[in-house]
Formats: structure tokens, sequence, C-alpha cells
């Protein structure tokens, strides 16, 4: 029988680096995505050797992401933002522009946040979304579908089904 | 428009798995940094971890950079990034070696990939060769403390993770004749015309 071996961490990380960086630039927008990229495979690194090597390393790696991200809005929350970098910040956000959803997405309650940027963002399933949040797999449906209702109120072109 | 996920900029990850990998390797997260080295040799893929170099691979002769890097993940740990300014000291000391401006090694050497025992004494002793000498499988299988396990010898020498820098090339079969060589022996021969220790084989 072949044992499964991790693989090493740099082929983990260019395999998931596209996934990681759309999630955090979906979750919490371009101007923090940089430091919650680095912050997510340094911590995912340090870990690593004692990983599973039968692990779902994509689904992990993720919800590593979506704690930094986390911490990354509880950090705004604490330290609002003073007026020039909101100028900075919007000038940052610039290449999305006006039509980025997900900065209507960052301003929903935070579990539907959560949510709907790792359905719509990272495409985990709603049984991987339930396992990172550590809520039963009907509550994130719930979230989501919450979600999509408020940014349907807002938008008329995001997908209705979750 | 939907709820799709965010476009990245070309290559906006690429740069950001590179600055992390960098730093994971700075910071020491990464317990093994490596890069590739290109070399008149061809290319070679060098990996280092926090007490020197531990391996050094030619990539088209140990099976590509893949098989290399499943090998030393395998043998020595997964926590793994190329980081190749971590290999900076290597690459100045090697581009100098063959260049002729370098007759000795002095960066800092890993020798956990060399076995225990019979085999690391063998890689040790080879180690000591001096530029432009050549020495025999006999005679670094005495220096190892047993002189007739010479084939012994031989297999310590072709399994030596640290090819150029651990000078194999170095060891010659008693006869006269080139031996063998990890890396094929058009590139032993290269390797002991540079040195201009040549004999006539």
């Amino acid at each position: 029988m072949t044992r499964v071996r991790l693989p090493p961490f740099q082929r983990f990380l260019d395999a998931h680096h596209d996934d990681v960086a759309r999630f955090l630039v979906a979750s919490v927008g371009r101007h923090d995505a940089d430091d919650a990229f680095q912050e997510t495979f340094l911590a995912a690194l340090r870990a690593y050797p004692r990983l599973r090597p039968d692990s779902n390393l994509r689904a992990w790696v993720l919800t590593i992401a979506h704690r930094k991200a986390l911490d990354v809005h509880r950090a705004r929350r604490r330290n609002p933002v003073p007026v020039a970098q909101v100028a900075e910040r919007a000038a940052a956000a610039a290449p999305d522009g006006p039509a980025d959803h997900w900065e209507r997405v960052r301003a929903l309650p935070a579990r539907q946040r959560e949510v709907l940027t790792l359905r719509y963002a990272a495409d985990l399933t709603h049984a991987e979304i339930a396992r990172a949040l550590g809520c039963s797999e009907q509550a994130a449906r719930r979230a989501a579908a919450d979600g999509l209702k408020t940014l349907r109120k807002e938008l008329s072109d995001v997908p209705v089904t979750a | 428009m939907s709820l799709s996920p965010p476009d990245l900029r070309p290559g906006e990850a690429a740069a950001l798995a590179a600055r992390t990998a960098a730093r994971a390797a700075d910071e020491g997260v990464a317990e093994i940094a490596y890069t590739r080295v290109d070399s008149p040799l061809g290319a070679l893929v060098a990996f280092a971890t926090a007490r020197g170099v531990a391996r050094i691979g030619y990539e088209l002769e140990d099976g590509g950079l893949d098989d290399i890097l499943d090998d030393v993940a395998l043998r020595l740990s997964p926590a793994i990034v190329e980081a190749p300014r971590r290999l900076d000291p290597l690459r100045r000391e090697l581009d100098e070696y063959f260049e002729g401006r370098r007759r000795d090694f002095e960066i800092d050497v890993d020798w956990a990939l060399t076995g225990g025992g019979f085999r690391r004494r063998v890689l040790q002793e080879c180690a000591r060769i001096p530029f432009g000498a050549t020495s025999t499988y006999r005679e670094i299988a005495g220096a190892a403390g047993s002189p007739k396990a010479f084939r012994a010898a031989g297999n310590a020498l072709g399994s030596n993770p640290l090819p150029i820098v651990v000078p194999c090339h170095r060891v010659l079969a008693s006869g006269g004749g080139l031996g063998g060589y990890t890396g094929g022996l058009e590139r032993k021969r290269t390797l002991l015309t540079i040195e201009g220790g040549m004999l006539a084989v």
C-alpha cells in the first residue's frame, strides 16, 4: 500500500495561491489582502509538518485564510480607518471598478459575509463552510440565502441559486 | 454581473506567493529553502537548511526538480519553499568555482542527507581531497576505516547528496580509470578538466 504523503510545501503553495488570493481580495479587499495572504501561508507552513497527509488541503488553507480575514475585520472594528486612508483604499480598489459586488458583501452581517465569500469566492461546499465556521450546514445555507436576499435588493443580477 | 470570484491581475498571486516564500525562509518558518542554479554542467537544484547546504542535484539526471523535491521532503521535511536569496552564497561560490576563481568551498554544509557511519565518513574524507588532486575508492575506503570496503565507498560516493561541493568527482578507480559519477561521466571529466587534475584517463 502506498502511503499518502504531504506534498512539499512549495507545491501546495503553487497549487492554492490563486484560490487564497481570490478569497482574500473578496473577503477583505485588495488593500489588506497582501498581508492576510502572507499570514495565511505562514500559519499553514507552521502547522504543515504535523498535518495529516490525507487532509483536504484546499479546504484547510481556505479555512486558515478565513480566520486571517476575520482578524482583519476585527481590527477594522477596533480601529476605524482614518479619512485619509479611505481615499487611498478607494484608489487601491479602483481596478475592481464600481461593479465590485464584493464591497457590498463585505458590508453584510459577519456570518452572511463569511458564508458568501467562502461559497462564491472560494468555491467551498456548504459542508466545508459549516466545518470552517463551526456551524451546521443548515445554518450556513440559511446565512447564504439571507445574504443573497439582501444583495438582490441592492442589485438585480446576482444569481439566486445557492 | 454575478457573484463570481474577483479577478486577479496576471501573476499577482504568484508574486505574493514568492514574497511569502522568501519571508518564510528569512524568518525560519520554512525548514528548507531551495532554488535552481545554472551552471556549465546544466541546471542544478540546491537545498539549504538552517545548518547549511544539504542537497545539490543535477536536475536532468536526478529525475527532474519534482523528484528531487519529493525526495528531500520525504527524507528531511515537507516544510520546503523556493527562496532563491537564501541560496545566494552557494550560487556565488559555484559561479566563482566555474569561472576558475575559487578552489575551495566555504559555505556551511548540512550532512543530514549523507546517512550515517561509514557512508558519512567516506563523504567527509572525500571532502578533504584538495582542488586539483585525486584519490581512489580504495584510498578513501581506507581513510574512512575499512580499506577493503572500496565497493561500499563507491556506493557512498555514488549517493553523494552534495556533488561538486563534496568533490566525489576527485575519486577515481584504482587502476586509473574514471570510475563512476552521479551526474554522468561527461560531467566528471569536465569537473576534473576545470581543476586541471585530469590524469591520463
